[in-house]
């Protein structure tokens, strides 16, 4: 051979030979496979042809060729293939004509190697390779690809609908697909993809659309995990990886997010019987099924705020209903029913937030907006704040309604502090609380300092120590006062002649931490004046710097009743007392003579007067008996009254504090707002409006809820006070003047 | 040399001597000082009447500290700043002057001055609703008529306020300025406008609905 260049139709003519013997291999004829020589042979061939010096090279023709004999095999052999099938037997065709191509491919682009070596990057050509597939692009797919869409879009849509497919063989087919990307994505995406989803859609769209009418909640829940998990597996089987998160995202719209609402509000088998009925099973796969699509999960907490507002709203409505249908002055008997009612709720919930909902923050963000709503609502004119204090102070006099264990109280409790976190006008809970709390100190003998103080300290953990700190002092002052009478009867023994003859106690409270009692200017009994001047002088003994201002209406006082019958030791609050002794002096007495001799208000006097001779026990009788205390009355005592007991409680009903607890915080609250500011100009210095108000509220939510004109109002009179200024030249900042 | 000094401070002390004269003309002399009457003359020689926002502007101009009055100190240097000596030219300085204060530099400070000069006790920090009234009527009623006639209006009849503080006061001319009239559009509650003017807008609102 030597140095003589081959002349390029003689070389072809060898290319030729192997090219037919290719064909007739691809072709399933009887042929021997490609021996190494008559692969070097043709290798070499090419590699001299290439190497030639010009004119002789004839790379460029040989590239030529090489797509020529491909594009000439296609069209004489694999289009007329293609021609006359359909469906799935088309399929089969074009996969086999593939993979047939590809191993031609294969076997020409080693024989012309050399040409993918240098030529193809010196005329920056594309690789053999490329050309391969390129030529079959051309011809072939380009021509049948929206036909192979329609058969395997097909073949999907019959698998979905129960039947059996060939997967293997979708497999292939849509391989090739993303085979004709010629490494993009864009051929699958567009020949395929976009189709595929959107049929998907409205698959599951019809699909979706039956289910909802026919089928319970769980049995839809059950049926859309079921199809998820399938279309899962079809990616994994025959579709593209890529596929995945689309396809599913379109099915979950359509299966879960589409119907949401409906599919858990069911009549007859959504969210709220699903609780009803204590389905945790079905609770929590609704989570998960939900957990898995994005903003899911917000969904499904909308629907269980909704359902839990409504519980607590209508166990609220049961309260205001019965007792708007009773007597008016009924103890509240239906708000204890009301808190017990909302804290079961709430421990159920709870409950179900850890089991079935992974505590997840959504859903607890969604109880705690649900119970903000009900847990302000007013019951009959009580503000929640009013209910709740009344419930702590049933459970905590001394004995309760039923006899609780001591377990039992500190649970209910804890529990009566965790409700008040949703409670917005704290302050108003903690004023009625502190009123009631004073009345169990005062009047409440026995009452169980331990479980005082628990609550107390509970409250201070959860909402800080200004909530809290007078109660506190409230308690140690009773333990104190303890002390002082045992001081004083002490003073008694070791000075005989000053004892007043009667047996007395007095509490010294601490103004500041007490709630404040109207103080009345009492003409006292004479033996009581005695009591109070040997007390005053024990009391100077002990210390100089006080001043000792005596609420009688607080105190209570025993009275030996010598009734023509039987006598009886009556049990009054001390302001009865002084006006029964007046009988003592006078037979009989007229309203304007006990007015004059007693010095109090009309108002509180008739209260009085009405406890003694229009209630239930009639100590004095009542000129004319009529029902109700008028100014031309007259009173005696009623020698023939007479009880079963020996000793009885006369009560005084007290007046109704509501309005003034309400009036009372309302007028502390703009002092707060301004400590608030305050606070936070003197640590910020300068700051935007906008921040101001957000801290402002931020630091007083432990107390209540500052509505932004009051704040505003408060800023005002903080400038006009010179303790803040408006920045000149940014009108939304204000600064600190120290 | 020496004659050109005591020719320049001759002129110096002789228009000061004008000033002085003329101060003295209106002077009460045992306060040494230009009091309330004593304005009034000044007023109806200058051919103004004494409620004119252009005396206003004069105290302004003279940095005058109390309300109706005016102290030789301040007089001599306001006057001498305007570059006037007689009451001819302090009357043709009046018209200047007004279109000095209209400067948007200047217009400001003379907004806030015409506030402080209302403060007439020691230690007073507001001023009550009727004066504030006509005081807004006097220095902004050309400029925002409609505004300040409806403001005026919501004034007289609100409950909230019987005082207006200097910050209420500043944002009086920061919502004519700013806030399209009248269908107050652009005004937003939740940002920092002092809450007497949220109020008026709410008045407003409810009134036109």
């Amino acid at each position: 051979m030597g140095c003589e260049n081959i002349e390029f139709d003689q070389g072809w003519g060898e290319m030729e030979k192997g090219i037919e013997k290719l064909k007739r291999i691809l072709a399933g004829e009887k042929e021997t496979p490609f021996t190494s020589r008559e692969y070097m042979t043709l290798y070499t061939t090419i590699y001299n042809m290439c190497n030639q010096k010009a004119p002789h090279d004839y790379s460029e023709q040989l590239y030529d060729k090489y797509k020529k004999t491909l594009d000439e095999y296609i069209t004489s052999i694999v289009l007329p293939s293609l021609k006359d099938k359909h469906d799935e037997f088309m399929l089969r065709e074009l996969v086999e004509r593939w993979l047939n191509h590809k191993i031609m491919v294969k076997w020409l682009t080693r024989f012309f190697h050399y040409l993918d070596r240098y030529f193809i990057i010196q005329k920056s050509v594309p690789a053999l390779n490329e050309v391969g597939t390129t030529c079959f692009l051309n011809l072939v797919y380009e021509d049948v690809h929206p036909t192979i869409q329609d058969i395997v879009l097909s073949l999907i849509d019959k698998e979905r609908e129960g039947d059996q497919i060939d997967r293997a063989l979708l497999k292939n087919a849509l391989e090739i697909f993303v085979e004709m990307g010629l490494g993009q994505m864009n051929r699958y995406q567009d020949d395929f993809e976009a189709r595929f989803l959107q049929e998907t859609t409205n698959y599951y769209s019809r699909k979706a659309s039956k289910w909802i009418e026919e089928d319970s909640c769980p049995d839809y829940l059950l049926k859309s995990e079921e199809c998820l998990k399938k279309e899962v597996d079809r990616v994994s089987s025959y579709l593209h990886s890529s596929s995945e998160t689309k396809l599913i995202k379109k099915v979950q719209h359509e299966l879960l997010v589409v119907y949401v609402n409906q599919l858990l509000e069911k009549e007859d088998s959504g969210i709220k019987v699903l609780f009803r009925d204590d389905k945790v099973d079905d609770l929590s796969r609704t989570y998960r099924v939900y957990n898995k699509i994005s903003q899911g999960l917000d969904l499904v907490a909308n629907v269980f705020k909704q359902h839990v507002t409504i519980e607590g709203t209508a166990f609220v409505q049961q309260a205001e209903e019965a007792t708007s249908n009773q007597a008016s002055n009924t103890p509240g008997g239906h708000e204890q029913v009301l808190v017990k009612n909302i804290l079961e709720l709430h421990d159920n919930y709870m409950t179900y937030l850890n089991s079935c909902f992974q505590n997840h923050n959504l859903f607890q963000k969604a109880l705690k907006e649900a119970f903000e709503v009900f847990c302000n609502k007013t019951v009959n004119g009580s503000p929640s704040a009013e209910i709740l204090a009344s419930f702590a102070d049933h459970i905590l006099r001394k004995g309760g309604s039923e006899k609780l264990s001591d377990e039992v109280i500190e649970e209910t409790l804890e529990k009566v502090v965790k409700l008040l976190q949703y409670v917005i006008d704290k302050d108003v809970f903690a004023e009625f609380y502190r009123k009631k709390l004073a009345r169990r100190l005062l009047f409440d003998r026995g009452t169980n300092d331990d479980h005082e103080r628990s609550i107390l300290s509970k409250l201070k953990q959860q909402f800080g120590a200004p909530l809290t700190s007078k109660m506190e002092g409230m308690v140690t002052d009773v333990v104190l006062a303890k002390e002082h009478q045992s001081s004083f009867q002490e003073y008694l023994r070791n000075n005989p002649d000053v004892h007043p003859g009667l047996d007395f106690t007095v509490t010294v409270l601490t103004t500041g931490f007490w709630p404040s009692y109207k103080w009345f200017d009492l003409s006292l009994p004479s033996e009581m004046v005695k009591c109070v001047k040997v007390f005053k002088g024990f009391y100077e003994t002990k210390t100089k710097h006080r001043k000792l201002t005596w609420k009688f209406s607080l105190g209570t006082s025993h009275i030996n009743g010598k009734f023509e019958p039987k006598p009886i030791e009556l049990i009054v609050s001390t302001h009865q007392a002084a006006v029964l002794l007046l009988f003592n002096a006078s037979e009989r007495l007229s309203y304007s003579e006990i007015v004059a001799q007693l010095n109090l208000a009309h108002d509180d006097l008739i209260r009085l007067l009405h406890s003694l001779s229009c209630a239930k026990y009639k100590i004095l009788n009542k000129e004319p008996s009529s029902k109700s205390i008028s100014q031309s009355d007259s009173f005696k005592f009623n020698p023939n009254f007479t009880d079963k007991m020996r000793r009885i409680k006369v009560p005084l009903p007290p007046v109704d504090e509501r309005k003034k607890v309400i009036e009372d915080v309302d007028k502390d609250r703009p002092y707060a707002i301004d400590a608030a500011i305050v606070r936070i100009m003197k640590s910020r210095k300068v700051i935007t409006h906008q921040q101001l108000i957000s801290e402002t509220i931020e630091q007083l939510s432990r107390m209540f809820k500052p509505n932004i004109k009051a704040i505003k109002k408060r800023i005002e009179d903080l400038i006009t006070r010179d303790y803040i200024e408006r920045d000149r030249d940014n009108s939304h900042m204000f600064r600190y003047l120290a | 040399m020496l004659l050109f000094v005591s020719v320049s401070s001759k002129a110096k002390i002789k228009g000061l001597e004008k000033i002085d004269r003329l101060f003295n003309t209106y002077a009460n002399s045992s306060f040494g000082m230009i009091d309330p009457e004593g304005i009034e003359a000044l007023c109806s020689d200058l051919g103004v009447d004494y409620t004119d926002v252009r005396i206003l502007m004069l105290a302004w101009k003279l940095k005058a500290e109390k309300q109706g009055y005016f102290t030789q100190d301040e007089w001599q240097t306001g006057l001498k700043a305007l570059g006037v000596d007689s009451l001819s030219k302090l009357k043709k300085a009046l018209s200047d002057l007004e279109k000095e204060v209209e400067k948007p530099s200047n217009y400001e400070d003379f907004y806030t001055y015409a506030f402080r000069y209302c403060l007439t006790e020691e230690k007073q920090k507001s001023v009550d609703i009727e004066s504030i009234c006509e005081l807004l009527n006097l220095v902004l009623g050309v400029q925002f008529r409609p505004q300040i006639d409806s403001l005026i209006e919501y004034l007289k009849v609100q409950n909230d306020y019987k005082v207006i503080n200097s910050d209420q006061w500043i944002n009086f001319l920061r919502f004519c300025k700013e806030i399209s009239f009248p269908d107050l559009e652009n005004y937003d509650a939740i940002q920092a406008w002092p809450l007497i003017l949220d109020n008026y807008v709410e008045w407003m609102r409810e009134k036109h609905s």
